[in-house]
């Protein structure tokens, strides 16, 4: 797809959800193209059986690499990284991942919240980050962290949203640069450009 | 709370501080992790600026004790992962139940929990008596609650489903006494400890052990210092003894691994 004047730049993609989030990732998976420039790092609360669920559920609907997060793994343009349930996960300043076993945030581990504010500051105005649907506020006081550092912050259209709550609390807390419909969401992530 | 008031440079001007005033090293902790702790902190405590944390923590010994309770992570609970206590149960302590004596080493033991949960199922095992735990951590105010054995009563419900889930075969209830908001555990477990503090980052090893875990430490250490910390645990390990991590570390990329054995699919090595 050719690179338009104004599209946006992106190091790292960071995508939080919650409750009603994982109908939006099966729209946007298949269709997403193979050679995005950027690691994608998804955070999603689930509990913490199950373990490799929704990774094979994702793999089953992409060419793009889905893996859970290691420790210390180094995020690489075009692989999908998934938080591993009961672990926060942080990004370091070499781009490569922290778990980190403390309280939970928000009543979730892993949360949103902490992955969205550490890569805010390691990759700052370069950073895209996508809230979607969920029934907490988790991911907002990230999103302001991402806009403070000059990063974009991309809200699913609390209208089309399962669970509108999440992205609605976002809306109203955090200035967005973009309010997407999830069957659009695809089309902007293979857009953006490294 | 925004990850915005302290920057890199405050984070090492202060954690260089703690080591020239307190001799404690954090240097090599992941970095990401160990910001958000300060940064949380920092807010928790409401300080007005970064000079008054930095003199607080370098001055005032009971405050740098708070310091040290909130920068380690210990979050922990009971039988944490049931199937890596399964795995212990029956596969790893009957063949340490061989031995005419059991030495464990629980690493970064935080409030007990694991510690205990070790106890319950030597217990079951009939090896309690012959068996000694001795639960090290960093930091002296943690080790204090873990020689009570006392847990809030509201996260027990939690500890007995993982209990049954890894195999115990009782009511976890008869494991202790209810009072008030506080389950107090049978003395008989705790009977068995020694409680210590030890620094992985630099003391030195103070026995041979059959057993060794240290279960969601290493990851907030930085790939050298895991290293510097998995051969401390190969000097203090038996022949033929296990090392336990927690579920998402690894010896893998440990240049000594290979004179390791993966126990099944646990996190449990032995020593070949």
């Amino acid at each position: 797809m050719a690179q338009t004047v104004n599209s946006i730049p992106c190091a790292a993609l960071i995508i939080g959800g919650s409750a009603g989030s994982l109908d939006v990732l099966l729209e946007i998976f298949p269709n997403l193209k193979k050679d995005l420039g950027f690691p994608i790092v998804l955070v999603i609360h689930r509990k913490a059986s199950n373990e490799s669920l929704l990774t094979d559920l994702l793999q089953s609907r992409t060419t793009l690499k889905v893996g859970e997060a290691e420790e210390k793994e180094l995020l690489t343009a075009g692989k999908v990284f998934i938080a591993p349930a009961d672990y926060h996960t942080l990004i370091e300043d070499d781009c490569s991942i922290s778990l980190d076993y403390s309280e939970k945030v928000n009543y979730s581990r892993p949360s949103i919240d902490v992955t969205f504010q550490s890569a805010a500051e390691v990759f700052k105005e370069k950073l895209v980050c996508i809230l979607l649907s969920g029934s907490n506020a988790d991911g907002v006081e990230g999103l302001k962290s991402v806009n403070n550092y000059g990063g974009k912050v991309v809200i699913q259209n609390p209208n089309t949203a399962i669970m509108p709550y999440m992205p609605q609390q976002a809306v109203l807390g955090v200035k967005p640069n973009v309010v997407l419909d999830s069957y659009d969401m695809a089309d902007f992530i293979n857009n953006l450009n490294n | 709370m925004i990850g915005d008031a302290i920057d890199n440079y405050q984070v090492e001007l202060l954690l260089n501080d703690v080591l020239e005033t307190h001799g404690y090293d954090f240097l090599e902790y992941s970095h990401a992790s160990i910001k958000r702790r300060i940064t949380r902190l920092y807010a928790l405590d409401n300080f007005v600026s970064f000079a008054e944390f930095r003199y607080t923590i370098k001055s005032d010994k009971q405050y740098f004790k708070r310091f040290l309770e909130e920068i380690t992570v210990n979050v922990t609970e009971m039988f944490r992962d049931p199937s890596f206590y399964k795995a212990l149960r029956n596969d790893v302590l009957p063949v340490l139940g061989t031995y005419p004596f059991i030495r464990i080493w629980v690493a970064g033991c935080s409030t007990g929990e694991e510690a205990y949960s070790l106890a319950i199922v030597l217990k079951e095992l009939n090896l309690l008596n012959k068996s000694l735990i001795y639960a090290t951590d960093i930091n002296p105010s943690v080790l204090e609650k873990a020689k009570k054995g006392m847990f809030p009563l509201n996260y027990l419900k939690q500890y007995s489903e993982n209990y049954l889930q890894s195999g115990g075969l009782k009511d976890f209830s008869t494991y202790y006494t209810a009072n008030y908001s506080l389950a107090k555990f049978d003395e008989t477990l705790n009977s068995k400890m020694i409680f210590s503090t030890h620094n992985l980052v630099s003391d030195h090893s103070f026995n041979e052990f059959q057993l060794i875990l240290c279960r969601n430490v290493l990851i907030y250490f930085d790939k050298e210092l895991q290293h510097k910390v998995f051969n401390l645990f190969d000097g203090s390990i038996e022949k033929l003894g296990y090392l336990a991590l927690g579920s998402k570390e690894s010896l893998e990329f440990w240049p000594k691994a290979k004179e390791y054995k993966r126990v099944k699919m646990e996190k449990i090595w032995r020593k070949l």
